[in-house]
């Protein structure tokens, strides 16, 4: 259900762009308007949503430490899964961002013939994982030849290693396929894996859809159906410089394929994607393991209840006194639970 | 309530495995039947703590005598805590659902119940979050994985949210190292503030509240006690301690949880930390003021934790002191390393410490104030400053559990390593993935080590029982050594029913049992009273 909703979504997006080109002719509003609205949208949204989540204070030192703290000299620490700073901090976040060091140590529980849970490495959500990112990534600095002129040096490099393998003609870009594969896995395996199934949301199928058929209706472009390369670099070329042309005969599968990218855009800020931000601020990793030495700040530290010491020698004088416990106060056999605020 | 026979649990465990009900786990109710839910707290606790709506209740019953307004009090507390922890708002919003965690959690590996899935115990969460935050729950619901906070969500989040024991493994495994230890802190401390908490944390935080420790215990009970164990370490080693308490002027202040005061095993360590100090010549005092290392207020609210934990830097200004040592605890030290200088610091009124003995200056420490006895006891091994006799512990084979807290709560991996090594011979590790930062936690740790409970507890301790049994077969293993009151409190059960034959100890009674003492007499028995190797004859 959750499956067929999502898919359904994208199919009416893509048709909807369809539409809109072919038989309303809606060329400004798929090719000009939906691209710089999505845009700011997504521009706009991730950085309130950023913003929003660091108004919200860190209020404790709560990292994870998944590594030998720094303590006595002879002790060796692990100063990546344990950072005692900023350089370790820095390491740990970049780790996590181009490698998905904590996916890497992914093990999978399944019971053994004895009957106890066995532990063996899984790696393969990590693999997929990375792929379809560092594809994604790259396709993105990829698509950079549609908005600068002149290409600079690096991204033709990219598209000429990217092409390496001359396969077909045009040649086949390898992220593409690999980004349609590593795509084809998280899906397969959210539907395969019985736990996940059961835990996924029609935000977790949608993105995947969504971005399937972004890459589907690039490689069609490319491959399968003629389109106007040229006549798409005066568009993009248009847009960036904020000057906007229309051409009207690039095919509607470009505008299928840009209202998608638009679509994603705009979904973005909204949904779990906020991922790609929201890893960099995660206090179980970007904060260093030395409260002990450096005292972490709370802003919204505040004064509570507490029992203090004179009230406990007040509740159990006596006691005290016939067990031979030093007494601050003797003499006074005044007895009773008042309470006070608490020192700060 | 008879447990089943261990026959019968690995059954059932094995049957539960990989079998998911027909329903959306949202419309999968929640149900309380014996052995599987903590008892609701008492009106009386409740009453000490100033905590809302104390009363008597029962979580089985199907009226739990809620406040009219319960639900307006979460929800209002779901969205101070948005806008005061990072980690709560981020946490509800990044999760992809890859399901990285979902088998890391000890209590999805016993019972197979989904919503012990570390990722469905925050969607428990999460699910309100959206309904009442985001634009996509507020207008699809439950096509975008929203609801509505009801009466069965709550009576749902008692359920998970006391069947999770704050352990971090998950957040070990999560790429966005989201920690599911802390949205439960978080729904319990909401729970808290709409009067529905277990009897098992209020109890003893009341005690801890009003007599300084979980176990209630009055300051001549504690002296007691204590002496009972010096009587005790007088006739296995003719030696006589003398610790002493609440002493102005003493450098160091000591602190542990209470139950090493009081209960076996924990006793044994006691009179390791006794003799140590005895050993080195330490001037330390105890207090029965601050008489509780531990803090039930950590699986309470943070503001309860703060209530219990300013009892200690209060004490060391109170008595001058230098600086502090704590003893062995899991939770006690992730108070101290999480929360306590930002809480109730700055201890300026401390030095920084430095051991007398070594003249070490735990500078790891220099904010706090604070060491922990294992990285106080390893330095002193190091510069060979106290004389051990490893052979004193040769009738055990030894394994280490990493306690949750120590691990993943503040990093304390090689200390109790390097301390075990040096007073034993024969020391075995469990398999790689499950000691230390991948340890598995004892099944009845953040307050759940309660009688009603024991089926899920023996549950929860399954994999870590389990990872023990391979070095009880492979190395003949009969020890399990482990620096949490937790766990010494819940380990002798768990391994009494899956592993008979292990017995479990703290640290420092192994380092009690090596330690040679000036003028002591030639020892026959170790701490707690058992033959040594060779001398049973
Ligand atoms: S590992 Fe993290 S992101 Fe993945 S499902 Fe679990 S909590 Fe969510
Ligand atoms: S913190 Fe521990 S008990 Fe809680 S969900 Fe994570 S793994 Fe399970």
């Amino acid at each position: 259900m959750k499956i067929f909703s999502a898919l359904t979504v994208v199919l009416i997006l893509a048709a909807a762009a369809y539409v809109g080109v072919e038989i309303f002719g809606l060329y400004a509003i798929f090719g000009v308007v939906i691209p710089y609205f999505a845009f700011f949208t997504f521009a706009g949204g991730f950085v309130l949503k950023i913003l929003s989540w660091a108004k919200s204070p860190t209020p404790f030192n709560i990292t994870t430490t998944a590594g030998q703290q720094k303590s006595l000299k002879f002790i060796k620490n692990a100063p990546l899964e344990n950072p005692s700073g900023v350089v370790g901090v820095a390491g740990r976040i970049l780790l996590e961002v181009f490698f998905f060091r904590s996916l890497f140590r992914n093990t999978k529980t399944a019971m053994t013939k004895d009957n106890r849970p066995g532990y063996q490495s899984e790696k393969s959500l990590w693999l997929g994982g990375l792929v379809f990112h560092w594809s994604f990534f790259y396709i993105f600095i990829r698509h950079l030849r549609f908005f600068t002129y002149p290409v600079p040096g690096f991204v033709s490099s990219m598209e000429t290693i990217d092409r390496l393998f001359q396969i077909g003609l045009p040649g086949l870009y390898l992220t593409d396929i690999f980004l349609l594969l590593s795509v084809t896995f998280l899906f397969f395996r959210r539907v395969a894996i019985p736990q996940i199934k059961y835990m996924s949301l029609l935000a977790d199928y949608f993105p995947l859809f969504l971005i399937a058929a972004i890459g589907f209706s690039g490689i069609a472009m490319r491959y399968f159906v003629r389109t106007d390369v040229m006549g798409i670099k005066n568009m993009t070329m248009g847009l960036i410089s904020f000057k906007p042309v229309i051409i009207n005969d690039t095919g509607s599968l470009f505008y299928i394929h840009l209202f998608l990218v638009s679509s994603l855009f705009l979904y973005f800020p909204f949904s779990k994607l906020m991922h790609a931000g929201g890893i960099f601020m995660s206090p179980t990793r970007n904060l260093a393991g030395n409260s002990r030495k450096k005292r972490h700040i709370n802003p919204w530290n505040y004064p509570v209840k507490t029992h203090s010491y004179e009230e406990y020698e007040n509740d159990f004088r006596d006691a005290m006194r016939g067990a031979g416990l030093p007494l601050e106060n003797p003499g006074s056999d005044v007895s009773g639970h008042g309470k006070q605020e608490g020192k700060e | 309530m008879a447990l089943p026979k261990v026959g019968e649990m690995t059954d059932d465990i094995l049957k539960k495995q990989n079998v998911l009900p027909k329903k959306s786990w949202m419309e999968v109710k929640t149900t309380f039947e014996p052995g599987t839910y903590c008892y609701g707290e008492k009106a009386a606790p409740g009453e000490i703590l100033d905590l809302p709506n104390p009363r008597d209740w029962d979580p089985a019953q199907d009226d739990w005598k809620l406040l009219p307004n319960w639900k307006e009090t979460i929800q209002k507390g779901f969205q101070t805590r948005l806008e005061r922890f990072r980690s709560l708002k981020l946490f509800m919003d990044i999760c992809v659902r890859c399901g990285a965690c979902a088998d890391k959690c000890h209590f999805y590996i016993g019972t197979g119940d989904p919503k012990n899935m570390p990722v469905l115990r925050g969607e428990l969460m999460r699910s309100v979050y959206r309904k009442e935050n985001t634009v996509g729950g507020k207008l699809l619901g439950k096509l975008a994985g929203a609801r509505e906070m009801t009466e069965d969500v709550l009576k749902e989040w008692y359920k998970y949210y006391y069947q999770c024991t704050e352990c971090r493994r998950c957040s070990v495994f999560c790429p966005y190292g989201i920690d599911t230890a802390e949205i439960t802190i978080h729904a319990r401390e909401l729970m808290h503030e709409a009067g529905v908490g277990i009897n098992q944390i209020t109890g003893p935080a009341s005690n801890s509240f009003m007599t300084g420790n979980h176990l209630g215990l009055k300051p001549h009970a504690i002296l007691n006690s204590v002496e009972s164990l010096v009587e005790d370490i007088k006739s296995i080693t003719g030696i006589t301690v003398n610790p002493t308490f609440n002493r102005k002027g003493a450098e160091i202040l000591f602190i542990t949880p209470s139950a090493d005061f009081f209960a076996d095993p924990g006793i044994f360590t006691m009179m390791g930390y006794l003799l140590l100090f005895e050993h080195i010549g330490l001037d330390y005092t105890l207090s029965t003021y601050a008489s509780e290392g531990g803090n039930f207020g950590l699986f309470t609210s943070h503001e309860m934790m703060k209530r219990l934990n300013s009892k200690i830097y209060t004490e060391a200004e109170r008595l001058k002191v230098k600086w502090l040592l704590g003893g062995e605890c899991g939770h006690m030290w992730r108070v101290v390393h999480q929360y306590m200088n930002t809480m109730t610091g700055p201890a300026n009124f401390l030095e920084k410490p430095v051991s007398p003995v070594t003249g070490t200056k735990f500078s790891f420490a220099d904010g706090t104030k604070f060491v922990h006895i294992a990285e106080f006891t390893a330095d002193l091994i190091r510069h060979n400053t106290i004389k051990l006799d490893k052979a004193r512990n040769d009738h055990r084979k030894i394994t280490f559990h990493d306690s949750c807290n120590i691990s993943r709560g503040m990093g304390m991996f090689e200390e109790p390593r390097y301390v075990i090594n040096n007073v034993a011979n024969h020391f075995f590790e469990m398999p790689e993935d499950t000691i230390r930062e991948k340890t598995f936690c004892c099944g009845s740790g953040s307050g759940l080590n309660t009688n009603e409970y024991m089926e899920t507890r023996l549950k929860g301790g399954f994999a870590r029982a389990m990872a023990v049994k391979e070095v009880q077969e492979k190395n003949n293993v009969n020890l399990l050594t482990a620096i949490c009151a937790i766990d010494r409190a819940a380990f002798p059960a768990l391994l009494n029913y899956w592993n008979p034959g292990v017995e479990t100890s703290g640290l420092h009674e192994l380092v009690g049992n090596a330690l040679v003492m000036n003028g002591e007499k030639a020892r026959t028995v170790d701490l707690r009273g058992d033959d040594l190797a060779g001398s049973e004859t």
